[in-house]
């Protein structure tokens, strides 16, 4: 008996991966940082420096 | 983990008003309700002013038809643009966001008023953004590359409508912390809010590379700012311009999800599988952006192939996972419900008379086919060269956009209409032929512009004739036909889509109000409510039909694909 209520109280193991998944503001950090490193800073600093014409 | 979403235990939820659906056991918070219904009909409205106008430019396009005179053709252009990528879409969006979160997680919305606040930021943006267009003198496109400038108003409107947005996202995200916290759910929210989720997150990077981009542009229109780089304008723009689309396919997929669910009573396959799948949209999908910039010669190789070919395809591989878990949840959902003869028998007695499920079929259907595979070709640096700037690109973005999102939206109309506004829909025999006018007008019109894109007839141009130019120049005969078809099935998209605005309005306005026992014209499934509101994996790997069509899918692609590579060997010579 005793083991058993030992068993239930146990924290079940959530894989990382759906921890992951089950965090939202994380999930929102990740699909803002990744676009925005990737693409718009990474892209303007390509753009910034293009040598100005004389 | 077990991860179930639990029904009703909030411990705060008697502080909203809720009401109990008869055909989903879902709660329904009254404010979430209210909000819904707002924002689906301004969707509507602004529908109808975009088609209206493109309607108006597809039949200026058709040579013999040659409607508008030039300076109306850009101007509509724009207004087009600008209602249906932006207005019809997000407007409709946020209410997916709202009953995605509110109502499929039983919980009250927080902070209703803010949500107010942002549909009126929304409302008077799009109408400001429509008053200076129909002005004149910012005709500038849906792009308004610089030095092209319009009035500051049309910047304005644009910006306000943004906010407004944001503050749906906003309380998108507070709806599920609230939700969590007064434990209306246990574990993982259900798939469709997940769906849901990732247009939230790409809206926000949406979003705030429009204000990024629009505030400076704003203040250059008022003559604040001196000068706006047009390099620089397109990397920043082209980050809102691509992914306020890659919001619509979040929700048009997560919308597929919600039909199957309701109205067969499907489950996913498996929730990681299509849970990874969205994740590789909120990670790689806004990053497809980068392929309006492939012909630019100021941005290295490296920054394109990176974005479009290596993270773009990332986000590819989750499309296609999708491809096969949608259909694949519908056939394991009707082998269920007795329809297990052959390998077609769940496809053939499918129920095609509900338009919901037919507008959303042919979505699934026509979005992978004929925007996804073109989307690929033109993400694809040498290919792009072939098509670039010809109007085979916006026939790509209506493969994806109208029959991907639209029919989409449309189809998920079918089930909101008796669900949120409790009406039981008018016309039912006008309803059922609805998505299958719409689809193949819409479908004809992506074929028929990329038909006449891969033969170099340029987009956003007035006259393929070239009729005041000095050097005279001749498309050939095809063009002309692909154009004038173009025309045609834009009439027949008009009419689907005509249709469909008379049977909301009517459905709204007149419909029967629906009372305890009535008994929906276009049912449910008895387990729609759980399916699309619980976690749960409809584990099978019986199905025979969905492999058959992902089969017919790769060889249309690899096929297409390669038929490019072949196009661009014969103009790129290597001697």
């Amino acid at each position: 008996m005793t083991n058993e209520t030992e068993t239930e109280q146990t924290p079940e193991h959530v894989p990382m991966m759906q921890q992951i998944l089950d965090n939202p503001f994380l999930l929102l950090f990740l699909g803002v940082t990744i676009p925005t490193v990737l693409y718009i800073l990474w892209g303007v600093m390509e753009v910034a420096s293009i040598p100005l014409a004389d | 983990m077990t991860a179930e979403t639990v029904v009703g235990v909030g411990r705060r939820a008697a502080a909203a008003d809720f009401r109990t659906c008869p055909y989903t056991g879902l709660k329904v918070d009254a404010a979430a309700q209210t909000l819904i219904k707002a924002n689906a009909v301004a969707a509507v409205v602004f529908l109808l002013i975009g088609g209206l106008m493109g309607l108006l430019v597809a039949l200026t396009r058709w040579p013999a038809v040659h409607l508008l005179p030039a300076d109306w053709f850009y101007l509509v252009l724009t207004g087009h643009g600008a209602n249906v990528l932006l207005f019809w879409i997000i407007f409709f969006e946020i209410a997916v966001l709202y009953f995605a979160s509110a109502v499929l997680l039983n919980c009250r919305l927080p902070a209703p008023k803010f949500a107010w606040l942002g549909f009126a930021l929304m409302v008077v943006g799009a109408i400001i953004t429509n008053v200076v267009v129909l002005q004149g003198e910012s005709s500038v496109m849906f792009t308004s590359y610089p030095p092209m400038m319009a009035k500051p108003n049309f910047y304005l409107g644009l910006i306000l409508f943004a906010v407004g947005a944001l503050i749906g996202c906003a309380i998108f995200f507070a709806t599920l912390a609230i939700a969590k916290q007064e434990r209306t759910y246990e574990g993982s929210i259900p798939l469709v809010t997940f769906g849901a989720l990732t247009a939230a997150i790409i809206a926000v990077f949406t979003i705030a590379s429009g204000a990024i981009i629009l505030i400076p542009t704003w203040l250059w229109s008022l003559g604040l700012i001196g000068e706006i780089d047009p390099l620089m304008y397109k990397v920043v723009w082209w980050a809102m311009g691509h992914s306020s689309q890659q919001i619509n396919v979040s929700a048009h997929v997560s919308i597929w999800y919600m039909v199957g669910a309701l109205l067969l009573g499907a489950k996913p396959l498996s929730e990681k599988v299509s849970r990874t799948a969205f994740f590789l949209y909120i990670l790689f999908l806004q990053l497809a952006s980068a392929h309006h910039l492939l012909a630019e010669p100021g941005l290295t190789a490296s920054w394109k192939i990176v974005n479009t070919s290596y993270m773009m395809y990332l986000a590819v591989l989750g499309s296609m996972i999708h491809g096969l878990t949608v259909p694949g949840s519908i056939e394991a959902a009707q082998r269920k419900n007795g329809y297990d003869k052959g390998v077609f028998e769940w496809l053939r007695k499918a129920p095609w008379g509900n338009p919901a499920f037919a507008g959303m079929f042919l979505s699934l259907v026509m979005f992978g086919f004929i925007g996804g595979i073109s989307g690929v070709v033109l993400g694809t640096e040498q290919l792009n060269v072939l098509m670039h700037n010809t109007i085979y690109v916006p026939g790509h973005f209506h493969g994806t956009v109208v029959t991907g999102t639209t029919l989409a939206f449309m189809a998920g109309t079918y089930l909101v209409l008796p669900l949120i506004f409790q009406r039981e829909i008018v016309w039912p025999k006008l309803a059922k032929i609805q998505p299958y006018l719409f689809g193949i007008g819409a479908a004809g019109i992506s074929l028929f512009m990329m038909g006449a894109g891969t033969l170099g007839v340029a987009r956003r141009h007035w006259d393929i004739t070239f009729s005041d130019a000095e050097l005279s120049f001749a498309h050939s005969a095809g063009a002309f036909l692909m154009m004038g078809l173009n025309g045609v099935f834009a009439i027949l998209a008009a009419l689907g889509g005509a249709i469909y605005v008379l049977v909301v309005v009517g459905t709204v306005l007149f419909g029967k109000k629906i009372t305890a026992g009535h008994k929906l014209t276009f049912p449910l499934h008895a387990g729609g409510g759980a399916a699309v509101s619980q976690y749960g994996s409809h584990a099978t790997t019986k199905l025979p039909g969905t492999i058959v069509l992902v089969a017919i899918f790769f060889v249309c692609f690899v096929l297409y694909y390669f038929i490019n590579w072949k196009y661009l060997s014969e103009l790129w010579l290597f001697r």
